[in-house]
């Protein structure tokens, strides 16, 4: 195989300390404006509610705050590095949204304001509702889930309220999902009160319809189902599978998370069901922000849409108002969601347009083959479900196993040691884990032809290292922030600190 | 394929890119590619979108053209908060916040997202010292979700399916916590009863709670300052008489309060929860929420917790440190239908936010900050009662939000606020619909933003206003 010579690279390293331990008595970072009141504040607060020791805050100046959060955006990869971080699908966040969502006429806005005076802000969320109704046939949508986890939370809150509003709740008990859907599906379903039921993955890479006939009673709620899932397998009895949960009674959610490979061409309600979620910091360029904030927009059909959680737009002559339905959920968060989110995605998708999106679909599914072909020419390297054939859509799960076998070096190795080279850590796989050693890119659109060869020649050079010096690997990353870190103590109560001060008690500092 | 102009957020965007793939991969078009799925699957109705703008000066003169019509916070007087609150942010924030590093990081290893996990946390550190409590999660989504996780957490610590939750609470925050205890009376669904308020004082009425209390219940809730901005000054009673029914006591607090406020687990709260938006984050169309959980250091709490947390530690070098995830096992991820509760992304970016925030304030910021707040808004109430017909409704012991009754002005707020907008400020939140029992009143809030002058600027507008 050709290979690139590999860039040199190496984090910035600070030997930052904890910014508990910095500062020192009597400096300022900010001065708050003086109270103009007459009256002793503290005379205010009542006597047996007054603090009496103040906080063990830091004392630092404003430039000793800004070098210190310097040092650690240094030390964090985000944009620094190549991120193919698969089933997250990583897209470039573009600046101009963040601009724009910074400026007053956003980040200044109350949700409290008399709606009159915020339409341009609901005007943007109603066009990005049509624009998602567009790209899925779901009659209404909310932003107020904080995530694409609350947003399938949103759809067991919804699903309670339909089959309660039928008066078949207390029958209704169980949601179906399988071993490949996100593990938010099945915990939602459970903290919403149903019993779940994880339908296994047979030999086609999804469970049978036979699997789901004997799991579909009269006890169905709903199905919360992904396709594609995150091996790049699209199950085609899919339609078949709504037919059978909606013959017995049961909604159907379809989990969007791998929605950029099949954007304009895959419509939800067209496949029949009755609702969706897009996420909004992965499929429509919002950021991630290492978690959020997040919008995991929700969509239902029309039959649905009275429960949906309020506030709701609706549309009037000379613009927009904030309706509740007397059949709504209530909330799933506070206010309209992440707003500003809603406006970047906006923002983007404008951008993009349909024309853009049909080719960021197009490619990243092209760059998941091309990826693919020149992966699987690395000996030891293996994909998921082999036997299966057809291309794969915007990723494919490979798995090292034969490389751990071989070498004794893990997928937790490797993935540390391409760090070494500027290479952000790539995602294994999620619970459960359905093969050995698995490792999941997604190259998505963004990323460049070069990139991706760099990443894959990064990647092959490794797998040369675990053969000749597998200490190497396996002791690594050597050229981060910091060396490998020590899981072992994380979940024993004697050493977990999850605050500096727990630290300084269990190490004995206090 | 390709277009003419290549969009400038795909690399690829080319016809060479695309050829050389297609080529790469043996194909000889795009279409191949979908094998998998069935003709019959793909959606008939078209996509109606039009092309994209590529244009990026034209692309924000068409969102701008949009969104400049808003009214807000900025060129208006604003008296709003319930929830969501204005408060000045350092613009080292803001720096900080943007930083492409933390906007585009998604989860990266110990060692590569290095130091956004110190700065993860350096937020649970300093919150930990606001809060003093030992043991902090990273951020839900909201004070809601956080009150909603909280209960449940009671509920699984206890075995008990039964909480109490005050009356004088965020409406919205009520809802989300409906929503996370099982509204709709599912199986494992929560009971929630009301804890009435005194009507004089806007505090816990203690008779209502004896009522309620006894050992059926996994937790009495309550919000100090709370939705009426009151300090509840019965909190240590209240906790005293939850402990001694086995529940456990939760307590929502605003954290910008407590560098002049005991924090609650100075009279023993066991969870305390709150908003993280006061903490530097912008009101964003109330898109700046987000919520904290936090207890004492102990496994019985330390085992509960739903939320996602990072935990110092060392790494193969000795002396080094390192900040990874604890007891991730029992979080959703790696549990699915077994876990604590559910998480997935929530606001990690208003987090890094937050500790900017905090390590810019320090403990004198704190300090100065609740002494101006309580300073300015009492100040503020005094005024306002000066006019005719406008009342405070507790005259005491509150911190930036206070109700203002206008029962006697015979006006509704909403027209009142009516004449204020076209003033150019915003009123205070009206009440009556959620709170009819206080008739036409208003939650009016005050921060450290408000000068003298608009002080000066409300009072006279709303004298104006009130006169018939």
């Amino acid at each position: 195989m050709t290979r690139n010579k590999l860039r040199e690279f190496h984090s910035a390293r600070w030997s930052e300390p904890v910014i508990m331990e910095m500062g020192a008595p009597g400096r300022r970072g900010t001065v708050p404006p003086t109270a103009w009141g007459s009256g002793d504040p503290s005379a205010f607060v009542p006597s047996g509610l007054r603090r009496t020791q103040a906080p063990g805050l830091p004392e630092m100046s404003e430039p000793d705050v800004l070098r210190h959060y310097l040092h650690l955006s240094q030390q964090t990869m985000g944009m620094v590095g190549i991120s193919l971080f698969g089933t997250c699908t990583m897209k470039y966040n573009p600046r101009i949204s963040e601009r724009i969502i910074a400026r007053p006429y956003v980040a200044d806005v109350h949700p409290a304001q008399d709606p009159a005076t915020m339409q341009g802000v609901l005007q943007i969320v109603h066009q990005f509702s049509e624009a998602l109704t567009a790209l899925s046939g779901m009659a209404a949508f909310t932003f107020q889930p904080g995530g694409g986890a609350a947003a399938a939370f949103t759809h067991t809150a919804v699903t309670r309220a339909y089959h309660a509003s039928r008066g078949e709740l207390g029958q209704r008990t169980e949601i179906i999902t399988t071993a490949q859907a996100h593990p938010s599906s099945p915990s939602t379903a459970a903290a919403a009160g149903f019993d779940v039921i994880t339908l296994p993955t047979e030999e086609d890479g999804y469970p049978s319809v036979e699997a789901l006939r004997a799991a579909v009673s009269d006890r169905t709620a709903a199905l919360m189902v992904n396709n594609p899932d995150d091996m790049g397998i699209y199950n085609p009895h899919i339609k078949e599978w709504v037919d059978i949960v909606h013959e017995a009674g049961g909604l159907c959610f379809y989990d969007h998370a791998n929605f950029n490979g099949v954007m304009t061409r895959l419509r939800a309600a067209e496949l029949g069901f009755d609702a969706c979620m897009f996420m909004l910091h992965k499929t429509f360029g919002v950021t991630k922000g290492g978690g959020g904030p997040a919008v995991g927009a929700y969509g239902c059909s029309e039959e649905l849409s009275k429960f949906l959680p309020g506030p709701r737009l609706e549309k009037v002559n000379d613009g927009f108002v904030l309706v509740e339905s007397p059949s709504s959920l209530g909330r799933i968060r506070e206010y309209l969601g992440n707003v500003p989110q809603v406006i970047a995605a906006y923002t983007w998708l404008t951008a993009m347009g349909g024309n853009g999106l049909r080719e960021a679909a197009d490619l990243s599914v092209l760059t998941n083959n091309y990826m693919e072909k020149r992966i699987l020419k690395i000996p030891g390297i293996t994909k998921a479900f082999p036997q299966v054939t057809k291309r794969r859509l915007e990723m494919t799960r490979f798995s090292l196993a034969e490389i751990t076998a071989e070498t004794g070096v893990t997928a937790v190795d490797i993935q540390n040691r391409m760090t070494d080279f500027g290479i952000d850590a790539f995602w294994l796989s999620h619970e459960p884990w359905t093969i050995p050693e698995p490792f999941t890119p997604e190259a998505g659109e963004a990323w460049s032809i070069e990139d991706i060869d760099y990443w894959i020649d990064v990647l092959a050079h490794v797998v040369d290292e675990a053969r000749s010096d597998a200490e190497l690997v396996k002791t690594s990353p050597h050229n981060q922030a910091v060396a490998r870190a020590n899981m072992s103590g994380l979940d024993d109560p004697e050493r977990w600190a999850t605050t500096w001060r727990a630290y300084q008690r269990k190490n004995g500092q206090q | 394929m390709s277009p003419l102009t290549p969009h400038p957020y795909m690399g690829n965007s080319t016809e060479t890119a695309h050829a050389r793939m297609l080529s790469a991969v043996g194909a000889s078009s795009v279409e191949e590619l979908f094998e998998q799925i069935p003709a019959d699957h793909y959606g008939t109705q078209g996509i109606t979108l039009p092309d994209g703008i590529v244009s990026e000066a034209e692309l924000e003169r068409h969102v701008d053209g949009i969104l400049r019509s808003n009214a807000n916070t900025r060129d208006h007087l604003s008296f709003l908060g319930a929830g969501s609150w204005q408060h000045y942010i350092p613009a080292v924030c803001d720096e900080i916040a943007g930083r492409s590093e933390f906007l585009t990081s998604v989860w990266g290893t110990p060692s590569s997202d290095h130091g956004r996990n110190q700065a993860w946390f350096e937020f649970s550190s300093q919150l930990g010292e606001l809060l003093d409590l030992e043991f902090v999660g990273l951020p839900v989504y909201s004070w809601g979700s956080a009150g909603g996780n909280a209960l449940r957490m009671a509920a699984r610590l206890t075995g008990r399916n039964r909480v109490i939750v005050t009356a004088a609470i965020d409406p919205e925050r009520r809802a989300v916590i409906e929503s996370y205890c099982g509204k709709q009376g599912s199986a494992r669904a929560l009971e929630i009863l009301d804890l009435g308020y005194d009507p004089a004082t806007g505090q816990v009425d203690l008779d209502d709670l004896a009522a309620k209390l006894d050992d059926s219940i996994a937790a009495v809730y309550i919000d100090t300052p709370n939705h009426l901005g009151v300090f509840e000054t019965q909190a240590a009673e209240i906790t005293t008489r939850v402990h001694a029914v086995g529940a456990e006591m939760i307590v929502g607090t605003d954290p910008l309060s407590l560098g002049i406020v005991a924090p609650p687990a100075s009279y023993g709260a066991d969870i305390v929860i709150g908003s993280t938006q006061p903490l530097g984050v912008p009101l964003n169309a109330g898109g700046g929420v987000g919520g904290f959980i936090a207890t004492r250091d102990e496994e019985r709490y330390a085992r509960e917790f739903p939320t996602l947390q990072v935990s110092l530690t060392d790494t193969l070098v000795a002396g080094e440190r390192a900040f990874g995830l604890t007891l991730f096992g029992q979080s959703s991820y790696g549990s699915r239908e077994e876990a604590n509760d559910w998480t997935g992304n929530s606001v990690y970016l208003w987090a890094i936010r937050n500790t900017v925030y905090m390590a810019l304030m320090g403990p004198a910021g704190f300090s100065e900050i609740g002494s101006t707040i309580i300073s300015n808004a009492h100040e503020t109430a005094q005024r306002l009662s000066a006019i005719d017909g406008v009342t405070v409704r507790f005259p005491s012991e509150y911190f930036k939000e206070f109700v203002i009754d206008f029962n006697d002005t015979g006006l509704t707020v909403a027209d009142i606020n009516k004449r204020l907008l076209a003033d150019g400020i915003f009123g205070g939140k009206d009440l009556s619909v959620d709170f009819p029992e206080l008739g036409q009143s208003a939650l009016y809030c005050v921060t450290e933003v408000h000068s003298e002058s608009d002080i000066d600027r409300l009072t006279s507008s709303l004298r104006k206003a009130v006169q018939r």
